[in-house]
């Protein structure tokens, strides 16, 4: 089996500051990757440089096409590479204010990735949208009712509902739960855990909350001043932590 | 009959060389907007300088040019570009649709069939189809490179979740030669089937917005629409009640205060023909 | 009986001769002449030069006298005549360095070469009305023989930049001639000549609201008014077949460099940066306000965070000319019988099925 998302090198430079240097994963199909540190450790800029929203300084970023096998990201066209963006990728947002459109129904905002990819059945898209509407525990009765309408929970299973209505085989997650509310929280990581599970998600999850991490991946990165400075399977790294940093990490979680 | 001190259809030849070069790379890719160095016109923007710049690029001596706003040929500007075209370039004008070589239209397309041969040139206030959605140009211009048109459908969706149809009654977004989105210019829904597929050439211009485009003759023009709730014109309960034509779009007439009211072709042209030709709708009758 | 709009023609025709009677308005009362609109209202003259974009201080007067007053109008008239002018060359670029200076002040310095020279400024009237000028005729008292004014007085910015605290002035790469607005279209982004341009021609009450938005904390670019200038400068041109300038005449312009605090960047070290503005004539709040607006333009090359109007560039420059805004508002009272007509029909039919179920609802 290949990888499904070869990263390697990955340098990204504010002016005299590092955004993040040098950091290289494999991310295997279904497998679940959290990315862990501090505000400022470069977390970000990594999702960021992943979801091609910023152009890295060095280093390549490969993806597993369909039919086409790894190919590097930079050499794709504009088109290629949108049309990825909103069929085989998914991105979900921390604020699902900045990932839904907050100005149309919650059907539109599931059925747009369908639209764009050429369905023209309304019928088809509506019952599509309801049906995902209930695979993310939202009642499809309110498929017409604003965004603004729903909870800040309810807004964020809408948001991933939206991203997973084309069946990616990717989903880049920024603070999913930040922000919600600690109950809330633990409903949404255990829909979350379930869909990665029965739809064989791959997905990178960008958290400073290593319970999320601990909950959702198969596989950490520690990272701290742009540099990743350790890696492993998510149980060894947080029973076991090697690195000082991640000792430190460990060691204040435990204390809350 | 020309006025004096301007050169023939009022633009140098420099300026209609420029309009003719951007209206050629419009008819190459059709739908698409081709920037171009529009001209303050003694008129003023947004009353149909586009039109007047296309019109002065193509216009020949041996034109003949008919203007309408509304479907009429007697509403005030289109007889003040009328005026405009016969003072500066000393051009036959007309009403009558066959005769016209090129008719400049504000809102409408005539009712009587465009042959080979004629030329449309229409008024655009507002060539960008997307940007009631999206405003910044420099975000247009890349959805239409990349033919990203799916928020399109978004809007359409939730018209018809909102209210059971799509509410969009003019300048209904089509899709020209299976490529570009484009705006019809503010034409009534009713007249989108003319579009397509029309023996006549078809030019638009956005005098204020700088943009010119174009239909060639032949070319598919499709409204955009869901498989389930399929494009649709406008519907009358009664045909027109001057001429009884039943395929024309009409104008409502408010004839009182206490509600009284009826509907007349709002093509003025067609609808005196069919009364010339012995065809009366409901208030003739009544009247005779 | 229904009859259709007829009789346009005529209707026209009679609303021109209402409006030269409403222009010219009482017969008892001399009519104004060019000259005396040129001559005595001088500072409308220069605006409709900057706005309409040409230096004829005639025409302007010409067109002020036949749109009664109305700026935006006479602004109009000077355009649609500007266009069918063929262009015979393109002069030098000015060097207000070079300026026959009558006015020139700083906000930054309190002595600096050249001096403080007030000129003819309404800043220090106290705004009364003067009863005399309603009695017509006074005649003005001769100004004071001023002092010969020293011929060199250099730009504020030019001492600023001698030590190296505001940022240099040079042209981009390869020097490119800058594109020509009024006879190509406006694209983005749009580089700082291109915007420069439109900021000239741009409605000066639009530009005046967008750079007081600035000092209220839409975008802060801490402005200092580095230098302003009016006078008189040189144009020239090269005829190909002399291949030396020529001088073909003066005219009368006014510049404001406004010197902005800058913290740096990654890139840049601390140091004042610059917004520019420059009209025709005697006009200092709209070079004040073009500065302020120019500056804030620049947000995208300063990296600093653009949130406020007066940053964005494309909102900025598509809605700055007085000629298309003017048109396309007023465009609305033209007929727009068939759209409304469309929209009634539709208001009736939702109107006619409110509240009933959708057909989606009704099969679900």
């Amino acid at each position: 089996m290949n990888p499904l998302l070869q990263v390697s090198g990955l340098t990204k430079r504010y002016g005299a500051r590092i955004g993040c240097a040098d950091v290289g994963f494999s991310l295997w199909p279904g497998e679940v990757l959290a990315v862990v540190g501090e505000s400022g450790s470069g977390k970000s800029t990594l999702l960021n440089l992943l979801s091609t929203r910023l152009a890295a300084d060095a280093g390549t970023i490969e993806y597993a096409l369909l039919g086409r096998g790894l190919t590097d990201m930079a050499k794709l066209s504009e088109a290629e590479r949108r049309w990825l963006l909103r069929t085989d990728w998914g991105f979900v947002e921390q604020n699902p204010r900045d990932g839904l459109r907050m100005n149309v129904s919650a059907g539109a905002n599931v059925g747009e990735r369908l639209m764009a990819t050429g369905a023209r059945h309304y019928g088809q898209i509506r019952s599509t949208a309801q049906d995902w509407m209930a695979r993310v525990e939202l009642d499809p009765a309110r498929i017409d009712e604003l965004p603004a309408q729903f909870s800040g929970g309810m807004q964020q299973r809408l948001q991933i509902a939206r991203n997973l209505v084309t069946k990616p085989r990717l989903v880049l997650m920024d603070e999913p739960t930040a922000g919600l509310d600690v109950s809330v929280q633990a409903r949404l990581l255990d829909l979350l855990r379930e869909l990665v599970t029965s739809f064989g998600l791959a997905a990178v999850i960008v958290t400073h909350d290593l319970a999320v991490a601990r909950l959702l991946a198969h596989r950490l990165l520690v990272m701290k001043g742009g540099r990743v400075v350790e890696t492993g399977l998510t149980d060894q790294v947080l029973d076991d932590p090697q690195h000082p940093y991640t000792q430190l990490l460990v060691s204040s979680i435990l204390q809350v | 009959m020309t006025t004096s001190g301007y050169n023939f259809a009022y633009l140098d030849e420099q300026t209609k060389r420029m309009l003719r070069r951007a209206l050629l790379k419009a008819v190459a890719i059709p739908g698409y907007q081709v920037p171009f160095g529009s001209r303050e016109m003694p008129l003023p923007y947004g009353w149909g300088t586009g039109g007047i710049q296309v019109t002065a690029a193509i216009l020949g001596t041996n034109d003949v040019l008919k203007v309408i706003d509304q479907g009429s040929d007697d509403t005030v500007n289109a007889v003040n570009i009328r005026r405009f075209f016969a003072r500066t370039a000393g051009v036959a004008t007309t009403n009558r649709t066959p005769e016209a070589t090129v008719i400049q239209t504000r809102h409408r397309i005539p009712e009587t069939p465009l042959a080979a041969g004629q030329i449309m040139v229409y008024q655009v206030p507002e060539p960008e189809p997307l940007h009631r959605l999206e405003p910044r140009e420099a975000v247009t211009r890349k959805l239409h490179a990349l033919a990203d048109y799916g928020f399109m459908h978004v809007k359409l969706y939730e018209d018809i979740a909102r209210y059971g149809h799509i509410a969009t009654t003019y300048d209904y977004p089509v899709l020209v030669n299976d490529r570009y989105l484009m705006a019809p210019s503010p034409i009534p829904k009713f007249d989108n089937p003319k579009l397509n597929h029309s023996p006549a050439l078809q030019l638009f211009g956005a005098g204020r917005e700088k943009r010119v485009y174009a239909v060639p003759p032949y070319t598919k023009v499709e409204s955009l629409d869901f498989e389930d709730h399929p494009f649709s014109v406008q519907q009358w309960d009664a045909p027109c009640a001057l001429c009884g034509a039943s395929d024309s779009f009409l104008d409502e007439v408010v004839l009182d205060d206490v509600g009284g009211r009826m509907f007349v072709c709002s093509d003025s042209e067609y609808c005196s023909n069919r009364q010339a030709a012995g065809h009366a709708g409901s208030a003739v009758k009544e009247a005779a | 009986m229904y009859v259709a709009v007829k009789g346009g023609e005529t209707a026209i025709l009679n609303s021109y001769a209402l409006l030269a009677d409403a222009r010219r308005g009482d017969t008892d009362v001399p009519e104004l002449s060019v000259a005396q609109i040129r001559q005595q209202m001088r500072l409308a003259v220069a605006r409709v030069m900057s706005e309409g974009s040409l230096y004829d201080e005639d025409l302007a007067a010409l067109a002020i006298k036949q749109a009664a007053g109305d700026q935006v109008e006479a602004i109009f008239l000077l355009r649609a005549y500007r266009t069918t002018l063929p262009r015979f060359g393109y002069t030098l670029p000015v060097d207000t360095a070079r300026m026959g200076i009558r006015r020139r002040i700083s906000a930054t310095f309190k002595e600096l070469p050249g001096g403080q020279v007030l000129g003819p400024t309404y800043d220090y009237t106290q705004r009364l009305l003067d009863f005399t000028l309603l009695a017509n005729g006074v005649a003005t008292e001769p100004p004071a023989q001023a002092e010969a004014l020293p011929a060199d007085m250099p730009r504020v910015t030019d001492l600023l930049a001698g030590e190296g605290l505001i940022e240099p002035e040079t042209p981009p790469d390869g020097d490119p001639a800058p594109v020509d607005l009024s006879r190509e279209p406006l694209k983005f982004p749009a580089d700082r000549a291109t915007r420069l341009q439109n900021l000239a021609r741009a409605d000066e009450g639009f530009l005046l609201a967008l750079g007081y938005s600035t000092q209220r904390g839409y975008s802060h670019t801490h402005p200092f008014a580095g230098e302003i200038r009016m006078g008189e400068v040189a144009l020239e041109i090269v005829p190909e077949e002399l291949g030396f300038a020529i001088e073909i005449g003066d005219i009368t312009l006014t510049e404001c460099q406004m010197v902005n605090q800058f913290a740096g960047s990654s890139t840049a070290p601390p140091q004042f940066t610059r917004g520019y503005g420059l009209a025709f004539g005697e006009a200092e709040r709209k070079a004040m306000a073009m500065s302020l607006v120019d500056r804030s333009l620049r947000s995208q090359e300063l990296a600093e965070a653009i949130k406020s109007p007066a940053q964005q560039a494309e909102f900025v420059l598509s809605h700055s000319d007085s000629v298309e805004a003017s048109g396309f508002v007023q465009h609305l009272k033209l007929p727009h019988y068939v759209d409304f007509q469309s929209e009634l029909e539709l208001v009736r039919r939702m109107r006619a099925t409110h509240g009933q179920p959708t057909p989606e609802e009704e099969t679900a």
